[in-house]
């Protein structure tokens, strides 16, 4: 027993990094209380450790903590594979930008004395998110996923004297609750039925005639509440526009991507490792017909896409407006999970990486924008073409490439999507998401028309970015525009993050 | 084949132009004025060397320049062309300088961003109609929406936001659904020959080969994509917004290439890569042509706004061009060829002089004028001419397309009626209704309106350079149009060819 625990430690490196820089935080913050102005850099640090820890696994495919007990394969309580490497590296180099976001921000400048509480609790949902994607039991999946739950219940509501920021934070908190008590309860059912948490073993146990398929239907779907909630899928994204508005900003942006890619990988090694019976040569996913999985997921990205665009047609807000967009943007990667195909996989892993680079990308402008006029109304962004000629430029790319408009790196992702809908044979689908895709059109065009075709009735002076965010955004344009035209290496890093350590 | 990269180099001309004006200083902006005419002459010049090289026997594409560019789906750079895209590519670089020139004054704001909008449009037009990977085309056709959106919302009329966002989304819904077309198409071409290519020449050996229930639904999806650019008849709404609310520029630029994009579409991708779809749906979508045709000149008629004239009578007109390709015979499609050409000329005219008038005055009523042959008389002769080139006189342009067009359309084995040409024909006749009256209350009679006396100032030097190269052409191609048809000879006889071959089990 032992001997299996410090054998798996070889496999969890990047977990444990993350775990001891959340003590040194911790302590950093406690003994220099003073001058906390370098935690972010401690925290720099250690993030670009993890990467560096993440990429040595990039390629490894490991089991680690196989309990003795088990049957007659060894099953790990966590997976280490490609796939689970790839959307940790997402989730770290998401963290990275995100901390330099923090740096940014005025929001959490003004909060100096409880610096170090901020980047512990980043840290704490680094960890969850890390432990989740790996997780292969139910009972680390529930728990993972909790402590990624709290720590971001307590950052949404971090700006303690803002309203809005305490209001997001207790409607995260119920709504979070109510599903992962769901999500808790069917776990319980699954363990019931099968008298195993580990996904490998439920589903070989799940492929015999013996059991209930209503009730394992039901515990799926109570399974699924829990994960949509988290990846903010209708009907499970009521909470998402109201805590998204009220969080900090980059609070904001790093729910809307990271904790996004924690919640779709999760969800894929659910339906990949848990109902998974045969993958076809070129790529197709045969399920256990336990229950239509397909018919489920393709009906929630549909409504969550039309929900999230429709709903973002009428704000006025900007970050309101992002977060339906980011709904928006669930819905369609959604759809790449449910044409349960490698292709389709592909297409998702493509989505996320160009997601987070726009979509951080669109807050960044937003946050730096509101630190000047102190607004996130669209009325203010006016005349912001002339004002702020380089923010102007940077954010219309930005949402170009969320629109999907060639030669932006968001088009190959819409493209790989679109291409691994129609090899399914999923046309109709595909023009139900095209239809989408003009109505979101019309509320990104909308910030380009106020940008640059409304005159501002006030005068205000220019907006120049520093030095830094314009390194910060460079950061983010470059790759957006380089993939738009040259896409073949993140499609071939895809392509090699693909598998999932099998069945 | 040597100097195959002529087409590249073309195509980069305007792009590096604008990209040298981005950092020109924004207050020099006779510099920037000159130098990006200079550019977009040079692209002129450079596009007469596959016109002087063309070698008239072949039909294949000519000039090929091919680099593979993502290996994983067989997407290459991939540029060639034949008579149809020659004579397109030689009417866009024609039309971009005279533009340029026309909005000297026009365009008082922001001449920077302006000049470098209408150089990248430039580029995506000259694209579009060399690319020979269905994947860059659609690369291109996307390209030009941006630039496009900018040229109608910044400098248009009072209307202009409202105009330029429907013009966004309305051509944004049809090149969606091409995208999802030519995903589809390209995947199930794969399936038949065991390898994805995004490669035209390659599809249109395969193509026909779908299963004809899943042809029949590319062939309305990629229909449905041009039709919303041709503007056809019911999806031409937003034309008459971006028209009038345009700026000069735009329009000629909207009504002298960019319709042709969604014409030059049907011809380079509905026939060849559907054959037994396009014979099927021929005589429906003849019958919307048709349709086409007369509700435009009914709509035109009625118009007391000039500019809004001019656009309904383009609706009209591209109804002929798409009567002409879905007549499908050679003389019908050789006149839709020309008449694309013919209408950016003579409609380019009409906008261009519609926008000098309204330079002067401000003013686009009709009523609003009146009698001004007496104050501006080269102007008079030279909306004249234009109007007589737009409704199709003999010994000018348009006479000889729509001739074509309704002796191929009369001839035509597919659509098997004369009704066809029977009601096309009026279409000719309300055109010269709808010019000629509008030509009478602007130009003819007493001076109505006194302020004309004091506003109105005849063509000066640089207009009439604008409009003279462009008169030279009505007349050329009026009488000896040999020169131009020629071009697209051997390319619309081997894509009828083509169709014909796969159409043997259908009355043809």
């Amino acid at each position: 027993m032992i001997n299996e625990i410090l054998n798996s430690i070889t496999f969890i490196y990047p977990e444990l990094a993350v775990s001891i820089f959340l003590l040194i935080i911790v302590l950093v913050d406690l003994v220099f209380h003073k001058d906390k102005k370098y935690i972010p850099y401690i925290s720099l640090a250690g993030l670009v450790i993890t990467g560096i820890l993440v990429l040595n696994q990039i390629g490894i495919t490991h089991f680690a903590f196989v309990p003795q007990l088990s049957a007659v394969k060894k099953y790990g309580m966590m997976t280490i594979d490609p796939f689970g490497s790839y959307f940790k590296l997402l989730v770290v180099v998401t963290s990275i930008l995100i901390i330099f976001f923090t740096i940014a921000s005025e929001e959490v400048i003004d909060l100096k004395e409880r610096l170090g509480e901020f980047h512990a609790l980043i840290y704490g949902m680094i960890l969850g998110m890390l432990v989740m994607i790996s997780a292969s039991d139910l009972i680390l999946i529930y728990l993972s996923l909790e402590l990624l739950s709290l720590s971001s219940y307590v950052l949404a509501g971090f700006l303690k004297l803002r309203e809005r920021s305490s209001e997001a934070s207790l409607k995260y908190v119920i709504y979070g609750s109510v599903s992962s008590g769901l999500m808790l309860f069917g776990i319980s059912i699954i363990y019931g039925l099968t008298g195993s948490t580990n996904l490998y073993v439920i589903n070989s146990l799940i492929q015999g005639p013996q059991i209930n398929l209503f009730t394992l239907s039901f515990s799926s779907i109570l399974m699924f509440v829990g994960i949509g909630y988290k990846i903010s899928a209708a009907p499970f994204h009521f909470w998402t526009p109201d805590v998204y508005e009220g969080a900090p900003i980059s609070i904001t942006a790093y729910l809307s991507v990271a904790s996004k890619a924690a919640g779709f990988a999760l969800l894929i090694r659910f339906i990949q490792t848990g109902f998974t019976s045969f993958i076809s040569e070129d790529g197709y996913w045969t399920l256990i017909a336990v229950f239509d999985w397909q018919a489920l997921l393709i009906a929630i990205s549909i409504l969550t896409m039309t929900l999230g665009n429709f709903s973002a047609l009428w704000q006025d807000n900007l970050k309101r407006m992002l977060a339906y967009s980011s709904i928006a943007h669930a819905g369609y990667i959604l759809l790449g999970i449910a044409v349960l195909s490698n292709q389709g996989l592909i297409a998702v892993l493509i989505y996320f990486f160009v997601y987070m680079l726009m979509n951080i990308g669109a807050f960044y402008v937003v946050m730096l924008i509101s630190n000047k006029t102190g607004s996130e109304n669209i009325d203010d962004y006016d005349g912001l073409g002339a004002k702020a000629p380089f923010l102007g430029v940077a954010l219309a790319i930005f949402l170009i490439s969320l629109t999907g408009l060639p030669p932006t790196a968001g088009f190959i992702a819409k493209l790989y999507l679109f291409i691994a809908l129609i090899d399914a044979n999923m046309i109709v689908v595909a023009i139900i998401a095209l239809l989408n895709t003009v109505v979101s059109l019309y509320y990104y065009v909308r910030v380009l028309k106020h940008m640059y075709l409304t005159k501002s009735e006030r005068e205000q002076e220019n907006i120049t970015p520093s030095i830094g965010s314009l390194v910060y955004l460079l950061v983010l344009l470059i790759p957006i525009l380089f993939f738009g035209i040259y896409f073949t290496p993140i499609v071939e890093f895809a392509r090699s993050c693909v598998s999932l350590l099998g069945i | 084949m040597e100097n195959s990269q002529i087409l590249t180099y073309l195509l980069f001309t305007p792009i590096i132009g604008a990209v040298i004006i981005l950092f020109m200083k924004e207050s020099q902006t006779v510099l920037i004025k000159i130098f990006g005419l200079l550019i977009s002459l040079f692209a002129f010049a450079v596009s007469l060397y596959p016109y002087f090289n063309f070698d008239y026997t072949n039909p294949d594409f000519q000039f090929i320049h091919k680099v593979l560019w993502i290996e994983s789906l067989d997407i290459s750079y991939h540029v060639g062309a034949d008579g149809i895209s020659v004579l397109l590519i030689l009417l866009t670089t024609f039309i971009t300088p005279i533009t340029l020139l026309s909005s000297w004054k026009a365009i008082d704001k922001k001449i920077k961003l302006f000049t470098m909008m209408m150089l990248l449009l430039e580029a995506g037009m000259i694209g579009v109609f060399m690319a020979l990977d269905v994947f860059l085309f659609y690369i291109f056709w996307e390209a030009m929406l941006i630039p496009m959106y900018f040229i109608i919302g910044i400098w248009g009329g009072e209307q202009r936001i409202y105009a330029s966002v429907k013009f966004f989304i309305y051509t944004m819904l049809g090149s969606l659904l091409m995208l999802v077309a030519i995903i589809w198409l390209t995947v199930a071409a794969s399936k038949n020959i065991g390898l994805y290519t995004t490669n035209l020449i390659l599809l249109y050996q395969q193509a026909p080969n779908i299963m004809l229930d899943i042809q029949k639904w590319l062939f309305l999806a990629f229909f449905f994509s041009f039709a919303i650019k041709v503007p056809l008849f019911p999806l031409h709404t937003w034309l008459p917004d971006a028209h009038v609310q345009a700026p000069t520029a735009g329009s000629v630029i909207l009504a002298g290439v960019l319709l042709k994009m969604g014409t030059y579409g049907l011809i380079r991708f509905n026939l060849p890569l559907f054959p037994q779809s396009t014979v099927e749906f021929a005589p429906f979508i003849s019958i919307l042509a048709i349709i086409g045709i007369i509700y435009g000149a009914l709509v035109a008629m009625v118009q007391t706004d000039m500019k809004k004239l001019v656009a309904y009578s383009s609706v009209s007109h591209l109804g002929f061009v798409v009567l002409g390709i879905f007549a499908l015979t050679f003389e019908s499609v050789q006149g839709a060829v020309i008449q694309m050409v013919n209408h950016g000329l003579s409609t380019g005219a009409l906008f261009l002089l519609v926008g000098i008038i309204y330079e002067r005055t401000h003013k686009r009523e009709i009523a609003y004028y009146g009698g001004i042959a007496k104050l501006v008389p080269l102007f008079a002769i030279a909306l004249m001419f234009a109007s007589l080139s737009s409704i199709g006189l003999p010994g000018l342009n348009g006479f000889i397309g729509e001739f074509l067009i309704l002796l191929g359309a009369f001839q035509s084995q597919v659509l098997d009626s004369w009704w066809y040409v029977v009601f096309a024909a009026t279409g000719v006749i309300f055109a010269a209704v709808y010019l000629l009256w509008m030509y009478q209350r602007v130009v003819f009679g007493t001076v109505t309106n006194e302020k004309l006396n004091t506003e109105l100032t005849d063509l000066n030097a640089r207009e009439i350079i604008v409009l003279v190269p462009i008169f030279i052409f009505i007349v050329w191609i009026g009488i000896y149009p040999t020169t131009f048809l020629d071009l697209s000879e051997a390319p619309v006889s081997a894509i009828l060819e083509h169709v014909k071959n796969y159409t043997f089990n259908f009355l043809y």
